[in-house]
């Protein structure tokens, strides 16, 4: 059953050097806090999960926390690169970055396996791709019913999940609502799971379309308002496009990186 | 290339004629950028019906601005649909359902196979990353058709692309169909320049249409490959007032 903690102590508990960790939210409800706070902890040598890396994780591998990144589409949306992953990946700074690259729609499958227990999930795609070649998680399997050949990727189970959701009961009961992204995949692929909440409620109202995860499916509950920004919740707060063209700048200069981070993270 | 007398930028003939090419859609995945103008200004103009789908989940957004990301709450807000991302890809796009697909390209070659994620940069320096695939590999094979819109150089026009993220025409006729892949794939192409579209007797892309006031010296200079033509190259009708001005309406809201 999911404890409602406050989000020092609850990152310090669930989440370990060496862990895979996803963090996920497409656009919408990116748990930016958590991640900040994985950034004043140090915690290091991450496998980092998302589909779109975002500039999430462009901030924890410009940090130099990340040993790995399994992904499927890293640009800032609507404004151009992600300069700290690009930095890593071309020259290795501030450290090698290994790729496990794949489709949208392999990884939103290789989630869904996951969350399914089973060792992989089949789709009709990558044909024709290059994405095949650098990846042992992606392979082909004949259908045993008709004959035809389909990919398969490997399931994603990430050590720790961590989500930002609207609302938690005191109970640890969860739900989140509007673009839903892969949230729910991820949370039942993972073994440990972190949710960051902008209200704790006394009573959670289930909402049509809105996705609710049962406090026991959950290790920990922290509130924290705002917690998605630069992104933003749904019925709370905006994205602040600003904010992601302003990164453009910020993320494309080392130094001025490090000053960011040293100014607005770990101050 | 300089603009010549009277000619409109680049970007906006680019969205124009990308708007033009979905009159008779009734369901287009839309990325962000380019082909979100195009297809926002589609149904403005062309095809009030037209549905907008986003790969965050919105099916039916309806934006009355140009949202910056395929996320803003905007679609969300104004969709018929929202799905989990799992089943857009699965029922949605596996299933089907959509009749367009729009892609950009960092490369294209001339079977209108598509890089976005790494380009060669040269001796002594490591490869330039783009941001990788996306939804692209599934959206060439399963949408009914695609549109490609990108400006054209001879840097995006190359004779062999460095890394193949999309299959488009592969290596020629026949090449889609020996994959297995359901749509049509690319049809057309439509630059700053002209438009491009694949001979239906070689899949190798032809310059149909170049747009008012460029030649076709112009638009060879701009390609990586000896760049075939149709027979007749047309010439595209100038944007309309009405797709002008909603196309600022779109921008300045």
């Amino acid at each position: 059953m999911a404890e409602i903690r406050g989000l020092r102590e609850a990152v310090a508990d669930l989440i370990r050097d060496g862990d895979t960790v996803a963090m996920e939210g497409f656009t919408h409800l990116i748990p930016f806090a958590a991640a900040h706070e994985v950034i004043r902890q140090g915690i290091t040598d991450l496998t980092l999960v998302r589909m779109t890396p975002d500039v999430i994780y462009d901030q924890l591998i410009g940090a130099g926390l990340a040993r790995k990144l399994v992904f499927s589409w890293g640009g800032n949306p609507g404004v151009g690169s992600l300069h700290r992953f690009r930095d890593a990946v071309e020259n290795g700074w501030p450290r090698p970055l290994e790729l496990d690259e794949h489709s949208h729609a392999g990884m939103a499958n290789r989630y869904a396996a996951g969350a399914s227990r089973l060792p992989f999930a089949l789709l009709n795609g990558y044909r024709g791709s290059d994405l095949g070649r650098r990846t042992t998680t992606l392979s082909t399997i004949d259908c045993p019913f008709t004959g035809q050949e389909l990919a398969a990727v490997a399931a994603v189970n990430p050590d720790v999940t961590v989500i930002h959701a609207q609302q938690a009961d005191r109970d640890g009961n969860v739900q989140l609502w509007g673009l839903a992204g892969v949230q729910k995949e991820a949370v039942l692929a993972a073994e440990r799971v972190l949710v960051t909440v902008e209200e704790l409620v006394e009573v959670l109202e289930p909402r049509p379309g809105g996705v609710v995860l049962p406090g026991w499916v959950v290790d920990a509950v922290a509130w924290v308002p705002g917690g998605a920004h630069p992104s933003y919740a749904a019925g709370y707060s905006e994205r602040d496009n600003d904010y992601y063209r302003e990164w453009d700048r910020v993320s494309r200069d080392r130094d001025v990186f490090q000053q960011w981070l040293k100014e607005c993270v770990t101050g | 290339m300089s603009d010549g007398p009277g000619r409109v930028g680049g970007d906006v003939l680019m969205a124009v004629g990308a708007a033009r090419a979905l009159v008779g859609a009734r369901t287009c995945f839309v990325g962000i950028g380019l082909p979100s103008t195009a297809a926002n200004l589609a149904r403005r103009v062309h095809n009030p019906g037209l549905v907008l789908i986003y790969e965050s989940g919105a099916i039916g957004a309806k934006p009355s601005r140009l949202p910056l990301s395929i996320g803003d709450g905007e679609l969300a807000d104004t969709a018929d649909a929202l799905v989990p991302v799992t089943e857009m890809f699965t029922y949605w796009l596996q299933g089907g359902r959509i009749d367009v697909g729009f892609l950009g390209a960092a490369q294209l070659d001339r079977y209108a196979n598509i890089n976005t994620t790494e380009v060669d940069r040269g001796p002594g320096r490591p490869r330039g990353r783009l941001p990788g695939a996306g939804g692209a590999p599934e959206i060439a094979a399963h949408c009914g058709e695609v549109l490609i819109a990108v400006r054209h150089s001879p840097r995006t026009f190359v004779e062999r692309l460095d890394y193949v993220t999309t299959l488009g025409h592969g290596t020629g006729p026949g090449d889609r169909a020996r994959h297995g892949l359901r749509g049509r794939g690319p049809v057309s192409v439509i630059t700053d320049l002209g438009v491009l579209r694949p001979d239906p007797a070689t899949a190798e892309l032809i310059l149909t249409e170049v747009h008012p006031g460029v030649t076709v010296g112009q638009v060879r200079e701009a390609t990586g490959w000896p760049l075939r033509t149709a027979d007749r190259v047309g010439v595209t009708p100038p944007p309309s007032e009405l797709e002008l001005r909603e196309l600022n309406a779109l921008k300045s809201v």
